[in-house]
């Protein structure tokens, strides 16, 4: 698969972690990813929470790119991807704002360029087995809680590649790649990621429930497939344990660096070392890797 | 006769509906979306509280109300809703209502954050964190909170300390003023 990929704000700088273990599963999967150039922001909540012309046009600016190109957007951030699904959306269910999305870009759009989170490549395109395929390094023994969100899975009728009270994508990946999945009821809790530089406690409380359930769950780790979640657990973690009782330290890795690490993928090259709450812990009970093909 | 209520303002519902797309008024107060909203616990009138009020016409209420900067935009209320509100729409209008209004009894950090990160955009056309950090802090003047986890960050390369621009910020500020108009004539 090719793909016009949107990298987004945050893999640019807090979650260059993330960009680093995307890039590098996607190409140990043989999917080839192209940035968009000159890729503006998608605006975010700050956009939508102000401005709604605004909040079409800047996603619409970087689908037109990728209309040139020929290529459908694949996106890792929850937000980024959202606010494209949603531009998409109301591009071609509104023609009032599509009239003025046209108006503000200049140029004619209809909605049509398909945009896919990283999720959905990995699950529907390139598949669970072809990923089992590749592991050389099973996850085995890893207990991991898929922790989704809030904006991987809503609203349906926008998002719509999951169910939005149930997703089970990322735990497909994981399992493929060889780890324990804990069944929790936590997957899809919001953690006020958003709310982060404004609003600490509240975002202080959310963040302890779902650290603490994943716990209570059995989980190791978690793993994430959004930039906020994850900057957001992992960054505050230990402001929550601080004003809601002691939690076990937990390490919140991407997605992408559990499966590249079952790929065989050096820690390095998946950016471990981005991490506040270090996973060597866990690294150290991971097998070393094996010839391609060994694993499933 | 009974006295016209002090806040029946008979335009809010209108005016919240055109603008959010919601339809408020089929609201039948079920409280389903205060019930799975995270931060309703920190709420000073929940989601569906705040819709009664649109039905009521009390339009200062609801736009003083802390909670409309509390919403996370999570879009639970909106997709669990039997009536098919589009709820999380009808906060992100009433806070742009309440800009509008100048409204600042509410807690509106969140403005100012919205703030500081738009025109982050608008000059680099990309969010540049050091550079937003820097101007939140000083539009809400909370100065302290989260300094000592810069270290930390930057140590980690989670800070980029100068901006990375768009090679199209030229044109991201021409959509930004054409945005500004639009969002006038609507
Ligand atoms: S869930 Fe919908 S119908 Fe129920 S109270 Fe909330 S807005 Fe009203
Ligand atoms: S979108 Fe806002 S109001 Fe709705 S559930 Fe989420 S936080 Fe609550």
């Amino acid at each position: 698969m090719k793909y016009a990929f949107f990298p987004g704000c945050s893999l640019e700088s807090t979650a260059w972690d993330f960009d680093a273990s995307v890039r590098a599963t996607f190409a140990a999967l043989g999917a080839e990813l192209t940035d968009i150039p000159d890729w503006s922001c998608c605006g975010s909540t700050p956009a939508h929470a102000s401005n709604t012309s605004l909040a079409v046009a800047l996603p619409v600016m970087n689908l037109l790119k990728a209309r040139d190109m020929g290529r459908p957007v694949l996106t890792a951030c929850a937000s980024c991807y959202a606010r494209l699904r949603t531009a998409n959306h109301k591009v071609k269910t509104d023609p009032a704002e599509r009239q003025r999305t046209e108006r503000i870009v200049g140029k004619p759009y209809d909605g049509a360029v398909p945009v896919h989170h990283i999720l959905e490549a990995l699950t529907r395109h390139i598949g669970a087995d072809a990923i089992a395929a590749r592991v050389t390094r099973p996850l085995s023994g890893l207990k991991v809680a898929c922790y989704y969100g809030c904006l991987l899975t809503r609203p349906p009728e926008v998002v719509a590649f999951e169910n939005p009270e149930h997703p089970v994508s990322m735990d497909t990946i994981m399992t493929a790649a060889g780890a324990d999945v804990v069944d929790w009821p936590y997957k899809t809790e919001c953690c006020g990621a958003g709310l982060s530089m404004t609003t600490s406690a509240v975002v202080n409380r959310l963040g302890h429930n779902i650290l603490a359930m994943a716990r209570r769950a059995g989980a190791d780790c978690l793993a994430v497939a959004c930039p906020l979640c994850q900057v957001n657990l992992d960054l505050r973690q230990r402001d929550a344990a601080k004003a809601h009782g002691p939690l076990p330290e937990t390490p919140v890795l991407f997605v992408t660096q559990l499966l590249g690490l079952a790929l065989g993928l050096s820690p390095e090259a998946l950016g471990i070392e981005g991490l506040f709450v270090s996973a060597d812990g866990l690294l150290d009970r991971l097998a070393p890797a094996k010839a391609a093909g060994g694993a499933a | 006769m009974s006295e016209a209520l002090p806040w029946n303002d008979p335009t809010f519902l209108r005016d919240v509906e055109r603008r959010s797309g919601a339809s408020v008024s089929a609201c039948f107060q079920c409280h389903k979306c205060s019930t799975g909203c995270p931060v309703a616990p920190e709420m000073d009138v929940m989601s569906s509280q705040i819709m009664r009020l649109i039905h009521l016409g009390a339009r200062d209420e609801a736009l003083a109300s802390q909670s409309i900067w509390l919403c996370a935009s999570c879009e639970a209320c909106t997709t669990r809703c039997p009536q098919g509100i589009d709820i999380a729409a009808v906060m992100d209008t009433l806070r742009m209502m309440a800009v509008e209004a100048g409204v600042t009894l509410g807690d509106a950090r969140g403005n100012k954050f919205n703030t500081s990160f738009l025109s982050s955009v608008r000059r680099h056309g990309r969010v540049f964190e050091m550079g937003l950090m820097t101007a939140y802090k000083l539009r809400s003047g909370d100065l302290l909170g989260d300094v000592g986890k810069v270290p930390g960050m930057l140590k980690r390369g989670k800070l980029a300390l100068w901006p990375k621009s768009s090679g199209n910020a030229k044109e991201v500020r021409e959509v930004f003023k054409r945005a500004d108009q639009e969002e006038k004539n609507r």
